[in-house]
């Protein structure tokens, strides 16, 4: 086999490469151009983020789920946060379900627009590229609007959210409702049905459905290639049963379809956005004081008794809320996949262990799978269609 | 472009010169780890342009650019990368430490993340901020900018001799003996 | 509350449909093996199986229930948890595609003998979550085609997600050479 194996030729790719997304390494044997084995080398961001949520309280380590996968933060304050309300069993206010899917679905928007943006990029289509950031750029807006921070925004708290909608805020994302349909028809026009895109897109890197679900693939990877499963429809939480919109699935599995599941999950969400902000129900956004687990108004703190105990519990150290001394798992369809928190609660409002099971780190697992037999330019498109985080893939 | 001067010679128009030359067309080169990296690429798309600035190409290559924007937690297995890269820049080069991460650590104080690449790197300018806004890291590249015109030498002068500065001064660490201090430990 | 014989709830909103299906894997796992316990909690079912009979057991919810999907493989490690009786315990996550029905298997282990087989073999998911495991805890698995550090450099030698093992580390973040404007 060493005479065989003589000529082929190690090629090291990244950890500091644009194409690579930030911080990921891939040590490439190649015959000529073609990928004969590619090896991942990861962990250049491994932050030791499941350390710290054993040493953060519930309402902090929302901070730190930001800045996993950070193109789509509230994604991840929405998972965090489920998964913790699953644990406590506590049910939300209608209002705050609805708010958390406009913000979800609106990082899923920001998510897609990036990955698709990238994966123009990394194939040549710069311009493509800035169509998608000038569009992510207007949620931003949305997000500063919202709650003063561009992005790594820790908007969800237990219970309920950071502050209310306000008319100015909704008035922006009508707006934005209004405007990005044109933007996404320009960038279909220009790659779409694009001869050069195709080419270098389709037939690469091709997955068939039982691999994915083999390989514990989910979320748009995996519509790619056939398997019809979507976490809003299946196990739906938050108020996903009140929408109306499709899960868009391919049968073809390479990277073009990829691409196109993206694409139409923008309009998709763009849907769903649509229909809870016209529908958005009135009523308080946070669970009411006798629950114990959200800061009351100041009002009800300086004028009911209940509002004053609540508070005490919850400010006082070594107080705060009460969680029971078990597991669960609480998973929500993130852009990426389906992201998923194990917590163990050990009665303190500290997490005895906060694992994140993330969508990046499984994907990107299927990348040896999918390059063999490809040449070095197709190592690009793969990796971009995948969508790899490398802060959600490290931790 | 490094002029050898003797000693008792001073070029100051020539200095005045190539530093207007060298902070004007400032190459970046993106080291972008993590949430940071966005906001970088915030800062290079449309709305909030780098390239008005001169720093026109994001050369990814070491050789071919002059500043070094580190944006990102950087940690422990990415640091001799980090060094790496580095080292193969040509004089003269800069460095930014874009973010709170890459400054101090942020908001990982955990057994893997590098509490401040000045550590390790000579820095020139911190953009403090998680993540900050591209205004802060335009706000950054003026501030480096100016630096530049302030003490650029044309024979790069201003690089030797200098003591590396700390972005945090050390708070004393209650427990902490002074064996464990010069060994680096705080617990 | 660990229980041998899982009851419905009635009380269920999908009219309990999916209990059906995990009343009946439970009947016919406890039939297949001794020593499993079940309990249930938020609506996620926890099968608790002794370590020999772990592969045997995921080898029968894949093949005859048809759980085709491994979500997640974790392991926590109870050093202070009031009230523990094992030191590590490992989490399977399990989910059937076709009928939507997710399962929780739990393998409890303890010191010194932290080997357990692996699944890749029934899996492909599982290899790089085991190696994870191994690199935050030092659990070994056999039969793994590459059991080696993912996460962390391969000269780290702890095992950070033990309690043990302090949020700061013990220095290995600060051993690293300076360079300065003149060496660099």
């Amino acid at each position: 086999m060493t005479t065989q194996q003589d000529y082929l030729w190690t090629l090291n790719f990244g950890p500091q490469h644009p194409a690579t997304h930030t911080t990921l390494r891939l040590v490439l044997k190649l015959d000529g151009e073609r990928v004969v084995d590619a090896v991942p080398d990861i962990g250049y961001l491994h932050s030791g983020f499941e350390k710290i949520g054993e040493h953060l309280d519930y309402n902090q380590y929302v901070t730190v789920t930001d800045r996993m996968n950070y193109v789509s933060p509230m994604a991840n304050n929405v998972a965090w946060h489920h998964a913790v309300e699953k644990l406590l069993g506590i049910e939300l206010t209608p209002r705050c379900k609805y708010l958390r899917v406009i913000v979800a679905e609106l990082a899923r928007i920001s998510d897609h627009l990036l990955c698709v943006g990238a994966m123009g990029l990394d194939v040549g289509a710069f311009t493509f590229f800035l169509y998608g950031f000038y569009e992510r750029e207007k949620i931003y807006d949305i997000f500063e609007s919202l709650c003063g921070a561009r992005f790594t925004n820790s908007y969800t708290r237990v219970g309920g959210l950071l502050h209310d909608i306000t008319p100015v805020t909704i008035e922006q994302i009508r707006d934005f409702l209004r405007r990005l349909p044109a933007t996404l028809s320009d960038m279909e026009r220009l790659l779409t049905r694009n001869r050069i895109f195709m080419d270098r897109m389709q037939g690469v890197g091709v997955l068939t459905a039982h691999e994915a679900i083999n390989r514990g693939v989910s979320g748009p990877v995996a519509r790619a290639s056939g398997v019809t499963r979507d976490l809003r429809k299946d196990e739906p939480y938050l108020a996903y049963n009140d929408f109306d919109f499709q899960v868009c699935c391919t049968r073809a599995g390479d990277c073009y379809a990829r691409f196109l599941v993206r694409i139409h999950e923008i309009r998709e969400s763009l849907k769903i956005v649509q229909q809870a902000i016209e529908n958005l129900p009135a009523g308080p956004v946070n669970v009411g004081a006798d629950e114990r687990v959200g800061l009351p108004d100041k009002q009800q703190v300086y004028q009911t008794i209940e509002g004053l105990i609540t508070h005490f519990e919850l400010v006082m150290t070594s107080r705060g809320f009460s969680v029971p001394c078990d597991e669960v798992y609480g998973a929500v369809e993130a852009p990426n996949g389906e992201l998923g928190f194990y917590l163990v609660g050990d009665g303190s409002n500290v997490a005895y262990r906060a694992r994140c099971r993330p969508p990046s780190f499984i994907n990107f697992a299927l990348f040896p799978h999918l390059i063999c037999g490809h040449t070095l330019s197709d190592v690009v498109a793969v990796l971009g269609s995948l969508n790899i985080i490398a802060a959600e893939l490290d931790r | 472009m490094a002029l050898e001067t003797p000693d008792n010679v001073i070029v100051t128009r020539l200095d005045a010169l190539a530093s207007w030359c060298r902070k004007n067309s400032l190459w970046p080169m993106p080291f972008a780890t993590a949430c940071c990296g966005i906001e970088l690429m915030a800062t290079g798309a449309s709305r909030h342009d780098l390239a008005r600035f001169g720093a026109e190409a994001m050369r990814f290559s070491p050789r071919q650019s002059d500043l070094m924007i580190v944006a990102g937690r950087v940690v422990m297995k990415m640091l001799p990368v980090l060094q790496r890269i580095w080292q193969q820049m040509s004089e003269p080069k800069w460095c930014i430490s874009m973010g709170a991460c890459a400054s101090t650590g942020g908001v990982f104080d955990t057994y893997a993340v590098v509490q401040g690449i000045d550590r390790f790197l000579p820095v020139d300018v911190y953009v403090p901020g998680c993540p900050p806004r591209p205004e802060q890291l335009l706000q950054a590249i003026i501030d480096l900018q100016d630096k530049i015109e302030r003490e650029g030498t044309v024979s790069g002068q201003e690089f030797e001799h200098r003591e590396p500065v700390r972005a945090l001064r050390e708070l004393p660490i209650l427990g902490q003996t002074p064996e464990m201090r010069s060994r680096g430990l705080r617990t | 509350m660990r229980v041998d014989r899982l009851e419905a709830d009635p009380t269920l909103s999908d009219g309990g449909a999916i209990v059906d299906v995990l009343q009946k894997v439970t009947d016919a796992l406890r039939q297949r093996c001794a020593g499993v316990t079940f309990s249930v909690f938020r609506q996620d079912t926890r099968v608790w199986v002794p370590r020999e009979s772990l592969y045997e057991v995921l080898r029968f919810l894949q093949q005859e229930w048809g759980f085709d999907m491994l979500v997640d493989i974790t392991c926590v490690d109870y050093l202070h948890y009031r009230g523990a009786t094992d030191r590590f315990g490992m989490v399977y996550q399990l989910c059937n595609t076709g009928d939507n029905v997710r399962l929780t298997v739990r393998v409890m282990l303890n010191e010194p003998d932290l080997t357990i087989p692996s699944v890749t073999s029934l899996w492909e998911a599982a290899n790089w979550l085991e190696r994870e495991v191994f690199d935050m805890f030092g659990i070994r698995f056999e039969c793994h085609p590459d059991l080696r550090r993912i996460l962390l450099p391969p000269e780290f030698t702890a095992h950070p997600l033990r309690k043990d093992y302090p949020l700061q580390g013990r220095g290995e973040r600060h051993n690293f050479t300076a360079l300065t404007r003149e060496g660099g």
